[in-house]
């Protein structure tokens, strides 16, 4: 930058200056003591618009029309805002669609406009001629550095930065412990809580009903019929104070298979009922929703990262990243009918974490 | 492979310990109820099939017997080529021969849509027919399918129980082993409540019980709503999300930009 | 060439009299006149692809305006409120104050919806601008010294950018973006030791919590972007300082620098160029929509969409996620280890680094400590160039990853099959880019050389009077034929021992990486070669030096 001595020269034969002796190890680089001279720069090239005035008349025509243009397209933008407003009330999905584009097509033709126009205002009518620079290595002249070199002397002694070692040591201590104070505060961005403890329960205990995701109203197990899935919340989810957290956690899929087509453990057998099964619907890699279900081939899919899950074999995985299987909520019925929970699900639901085993 | 047998195992184990007759009289019972449930909810839907005249049906059976006993067996009691249709009701009909799905054309991962091969008046006679075999659900209710319903309620109900293979902007999207969730745009009113109370293929059957008739027809209006109503945005991209935003900003808008820039550069004649 | 500081001369015009009074006034308090003097007629080489860093940054400033304009309306909170706006389909549902009023700013503000896919489009297209201007960094081998430090600031950038986008993308705590969120809550739960205190601290307890939306926001419209634009100002300015670099051509050489002058036409290009760029950014931001958060819904943990994806530049972090090979976590001394999410991020990570210290690595294999203006043609430096395919393979393999449920659904393909040829492509793509490349970049040299030396066929069959036909070639003028024989090689690393005699295991693997690197290699037409040709009718078509 503060290379003062910096002249531009106007592009001939003396562009080309000999290279100055190597300062620097080429390494492994052959240099050539045979290698072609180079040409120089070719003649400049002469345009339309240089020898034709009538066609540098168009050109210039055509730069100050663009710019006309741009002013047309500014005005029209203010307009468009206008007599384009998004109507109030229902179904306006139109009206911003044509404020949208409108709007959108004034601006761009006022900023496009000017920009092609000031493009071609360069390319057309400003000199084409190259000009060529020279460069200096990047490096401070030796006696700028020997300057710099100078400063920080003078400085240390001033200071006595490098014979005051107690001093510089423990400054240096100062300065690196000083950011921990930051670190520090951070712990209050969570609640004092343990995750750990939080990430091992759910919102579903023993007797809690099984309800419809959105509506919460409670499902009698003969409500599930064969091939069909519910997405399910547990009941009093609505009133919770932790809503989203607690869904987060307990969301739950039920389907019905044929009872013959489950695969069920012997200790998980009445964790079902009649062929209606319950699995967490949080997949166990990352956490999306699995909530494909086939009900042809009883295979879940997680819709993120194509983790699938087999419901006959207890959610085991068959493909994709996930390793271990969905848990199961267990459930029965009550007295009325309606589908209950045996208990919470007998492991934390969701991604892994380092504490879960 | 070795899991499969593992779990016979199990399974043999299980039915030595319980009593078979209990498999079966739980079966039965179960069978009831939900036949039951079924009978008693789409009873007023039923009422119009069971009018259907004698000879619809047997026309329908003529149809049936020319058409799909090949894979379906000469009375739908099911082959190995293709399942038993008993119970599956008129709606199924409706809807797999409706959309062109039926008659198969070749064996792949799914039955796809295509041009329907009969016409309207011959695939109700073969859904009476079919219906006329074992009581299933019925063509749906006209007042369902007006697309009158409670829009954001419907959106609410879609995006739970039907985007995560349909899509949230119903745009379709991938199942497993190349079976696939077909995108909803032009499907008509009738077929999607057909689909949900039926349970074509991979879908799973959303009974009344699950979604009832109203939300049906809450979710056929917010479908409607966002067929009818066109992105606000401008062009939708397929409403595939941010896959096929990048790669029109990488083809189109890089592309354009890109072109301008050798423009730029170039020196002017 | 600089401002004047002199009265004007009577005869001015009454314009030019002004703004001759006000340069004086800005000077006299600034000395702008040496800023002036010192830029003003500044070089800038013209190449079309040295404006895609440009390109960047003018979408950047789309961003930052359009951005602005955003935090207006936007309110970043996650209470819970009950929207009853004008969009039918959200009536009356409970939502968090920021897709309330992100749905307003799309439906209620005039203009709104417009500024926010100007905002997502031009945020796309910077990141987009960033990674085609590091392609073409890298292609040249324009990140040699003295280069080298200001790649990895500009890394930094693609780094900065990537977060900025991905923080945006979470604002709206839609449903696409709360599904992005809770994955990024599942990786971080991943990871070993600080795993569940790391999520739990950022998302202020439980995921989702009711803060990680203002977090984001601060980092977003604060943090970052501050960290941005001084990262952008030390990246410009190091442009200045180090001056562009430029192909070789004739009248070109490492000690000069040819093109236009900043003012006026490199400034006349540039500017248009700025307003060209946010001119289609716009053009694209009212016809297309992007990211229509009314179809996703308010951020619900319990429904999700088919095809839900990051935004391009996180794909090849999600499909990493998505390639991973099947069953790879395992509970250890009582702990869980998630390698089904640590072997994406660390292999990543790697990826990373790699791409971030490559200068470095390139400068030690070959010693070289020269500075070096004149950008490589991509053929020129072979083993280089087929790296960086190698690693354009890798990442879009990667990239492809991402969409792999919409590849199988617009090819009729299987999910499983998309899936495991995707998982061959990662380890065989990148094998199979690097010898490909290697081999046309080493043909394409072959090829320069012979016309170098021989000239090109020019189509005219001349019968000799022996009777033999012989096609003309044509002999290039000087000025191309200097495109094609200003470069220079390298020869693998001798090993040489040192001064005790001996040869160390870092001076062996150099010399490895070095015949790794140089061992296939085409020297540059030399005059002694022209010379030979021409004086003994020396005919090789090809000489494949071998030291």
């Amino acid at each position: 930058m503060a290379q003062d001595d910096e002249e531009s020269v106007a592009a001939t034969d003396s562009a080309v200056e000999v290279s100055t002796p190597q300062e620097f190890s080429p390494g492994t680089a052959v240099v050539a003591s045979d290698a072609f001279a180079n040409p120089g720069l070719p003649p400049r090239h002469e345009r339309v618009t240089d020898l034709d005035p009538k066609k540098e008349r168009t050109a210039a025509r055509r730069v100050s029309g663009l710019f006309y243009l741009s002013i047309a397209g500014t005005i029209f933008a203010i307009i468009a805002y206008i007599i384009f407003p998004i109507e109030p009330g229902a179904a306006n999905g139109d009206s911003v669609r044509r404020n949208t584009m409108f709007l959108g097509i004034g601006l761009s033709v006022a900023l496009l406009g000017i920009g092609i126009g000031a493009v071609y205002w360069a390319k057309t009518l400003m000199s084409n001629e190259e000009v060529s620079e020279n460069r200096h290595h990047t490096r401070g002249s030796d006696e700028t550095r020997a300057a710099a070199v100078e400063i920080f002397k003078v400085s240390n002694e001033e200071s006595g930065f490098g014979r005051r070692t107690l001093i510089r040591r423990t400054l240096i201590g100062a300065l690196a412990v000083s950011p921990l104070p930051a670190v520090v505060m951070l712990r209050d961005l969570a609640p004092a809580a343990d995750p750990v403890k939080l990430l091992s329960h759910t919102l579903w205990k023993e007797g809690t009903r099984l309800t419809r995701d959105p509506t919460g109203t409670p499902i009698k197990a003969s409500d599930v019929t064969l091939g069909s899935v519910f997405h399910v919340i547990p009941e009093g989810l609505g009133e919770s104070e932790d809503k989203l957290e607690e869904k987060a956690k307990a969301a739950v899929l039920l389907m019905r298979l044929k009872p013959e087509d489950l695969h069920e453990q012997e200790d998980r057998k009445d964790w079902s009922y009649q062929g209606i099964v319950a699995y967490s619907k949080i997949c166990t890699h990352v956490g999306c929703p699995v909530a494909l279900y086939e009900q042809q081939s009883h295979h879940l899919l997680c819709p993120c990262h194509q983790s699938q899950f087999d419901v006959t074999n207890h959610c085991e995985v068959i493909f994709g990243p996930a390793k271990r299987p969905l848990p199961q909520l267990p459930i029965s019925v009550d007295a009325e009918g309606y589908l209950v929970a045996q208990s919470d699900f007998h492991e934390p639901v969701g991604p892994s974490f380092w504490e879960r085993s | 492979m070795r899991n499969n047998t593992a779990t016979k195992l199990r399974h043999g184990r299980s039915s030595n310990r319980r009593s078979p007759l209990a498999t079966v009289a739980l079966l039965t019972i179960g069978l009831m109820a939900t036949g039951g449930a079924y009978a008693l909810f789409t009873s007023t839907a039923s009422a119009e099939t069971s009018s259907a005249s004698q000879a619809t049906v047997q026309e329908g059976q003529k149809l049936f017997a020319a058409n799909c006993a090949t894979c379906h067996g000469i009375s739908a009691q099911g082959t190995k080529e293709g399942p038993s249709l008993y119970g599956v009701g008129a709606a199924s009909v409706d809807f797999q021969v409706g959309t062109g799905r039926m008659p198969l054309a070749m064996q792949g991962p799914q039955a796809e849509q295509k041009p329907p091969q009969f016409t309207q008046e011959q695939i109700d006679a073969i859904a009476s027919y079919v219906a006329s075999l074992a009581p299933g659900p019925a063509v749906p209710d006209e007042k369902y399918l007006q697309g009158n319903g409670n829009v954001a309620a419907g959106a609410e109900l879609f995006r739970i129980n039907c985007a995560m293979c349909h899509n949230v902007a119903a745009a379709g999207g991938a199942l497993t082993e190349g079976k696939f969730a077909p995108g909803l745009t032009g499907v008509s009113a009738k077929h999607v409540y057909e689909a949900m109370i039926t349970g074509p293929q991979s879908m799973p059957v959303f009974s009344d019980l699950n979604l009832t008739p109203q939300q049906k027809a809450d979710i056929i209006s917010a479908l409607r709503y966002n067929q009818e109503n066109a992105s606000p945005g401008g062009f939708d991209l397929g409403s595939l999300g941010p896959v096929s935003e990048g790669l029109f900003i990488w083809i189109f808008g890089l592309g354009a930009i890109v072109g301008v820039t050798v423009w730029l550069s170039a020196r002017a004649n | 060439m600089t401002v004047t500081t002199r009265p004007a001369p009577a005869t001015a015009s009454k314009g030019s009299r002004f703004t001759g009074a006000a340069a004086n006034y800005i000077d006299e308090r600034t000395s702008m006149s040496g800023l002036v003097k010192e830029l003003g007629r500044k070089i800038f080489p013209d190449h079309w692809s040295f404006m895609l860093g440009e390109v960047a940054l003018y979408s950047f400033v789309a961003i930052l305006l359009s951005g602005t304009f955003l935090t207006f309306f936007f309110d970043p909170t996650m209470t819970q409120v009950q929207y009853n706006g004008t969009f039918v389909p959200m009536k009356g549902l409970d939502m968090s104050a920021a897709y309330s009023s992100t749905l307003n700013i799309s439906f209620d503000i005039r203009g709104g919806l417009l500024m926010r896919q100007v905002h997502h489009w031009a945020a796309l297209l910077f990141v987009a601008a960033i990674g085609l201007h590091m392609l073409r960094i890298f292609f040249t081998g324009a990140f040699r010294k003295p280069r080298e430090l200001n790649w990895v600031i500009g890394f930094v950038l693609f780094i900065l950018a990537m977060a900025e986008g991905f923080t945006g993308y979470s604002l709206p705590d839609d449903l696409l973006s709360g599904n992005g969120l809770r994955i990024i809550d599942g990786m971080l739960k991943g990871l070993p030791v600080v795993g569940t205190w790391t999520s739990y601290l950022l998302f202020g307890g439980e995921f989702p919590g009711s803060v990680i939306v203002p977090r984001l926001f601060s980092l977003h419209i604060l943090l970052l972007p501050a960290i941005l634009v001084a990262a952008l100002g030390i990246h410009l300015v190091l442009v200045v300082v180090n001056k562009h670099t430029q192909f070789a051509g004739p009248g070109r050489t490492n000690d000069n620098v040819v093109g236009d002058p900043i003012l006026p036409v490199f400034a006349g290009k540039a500017g248009g160029f700025f307003f060209i760029v946010f001119g289609v950014i716009v053009l694209i931001a009212s016809f297309f929509t992007i990211n229509p958060i009314w179809n996703y819904g308010p951020y619900d943990p319990s429904p999700i969409s088919a095809g839900t994806q990051p935004d391009w530049y996180i794909g090849f972090a999600d499909g990493a996620l998505r390639l991973v090979p099947p069953g790879l976590e395992f509970v250890l001394w009582g702990h869980t280890w998630s390698f089904n999410i640590l072997i994406p991020m660390i292999v990543l990570g790697l990826f990373i680094v790699l791409v971030a210290i490559y200068p470095f690595i390139e400068a030690w294999i070959t010693g070289d400590k020269r500075e070096h203006h004149l950008a490589d043609r991509p053929r020129n430096a072979p083993t280089r160039t087929a790296i960086g395919a190698a690693g354009v393979t890798f990442y879009a393999v990667l990239w492809a990853g991402a969409g792999s449920d919409l590849i199988a659904t617009h090819f009729a393909l299987s999910i499983e099959g998309v899936t495991h040829t995707l998982q061959a492509l990662v380890f065989l793509g990148p094998i199979i880019a690097y010898l490909v490349t290697k081999r046309a970049c080493l043909a394409l040299q072959k090829k320069d050389r012979e016309i170098a030396l021989h000239g090109f066929e020019s189509g005219r069959i001349v019968r000799l009077p022996g009777g033999e036909f012989i096609e003309v070639h044509e002999q290039l003028d000087d000025y191309e034929k200097w495109k094609l024989v200003s470069f220079s090689e390298y020869k693998p690393l001798m090993i040489r021992p040192d001064a005790q005699g001996r040869i160390g295991a870092g001076q062996r693997f150099r010399a490895r990486l070095s015949r790794w690197f140089f061992e296939d290699r085409i020297a540059p037409v030399t005059s002694t070669d022209v010379e030979r040709l021409r004086d003994h009718h020396y005919r090789r078509a090809i000489s494949f030096r071998t030291r």
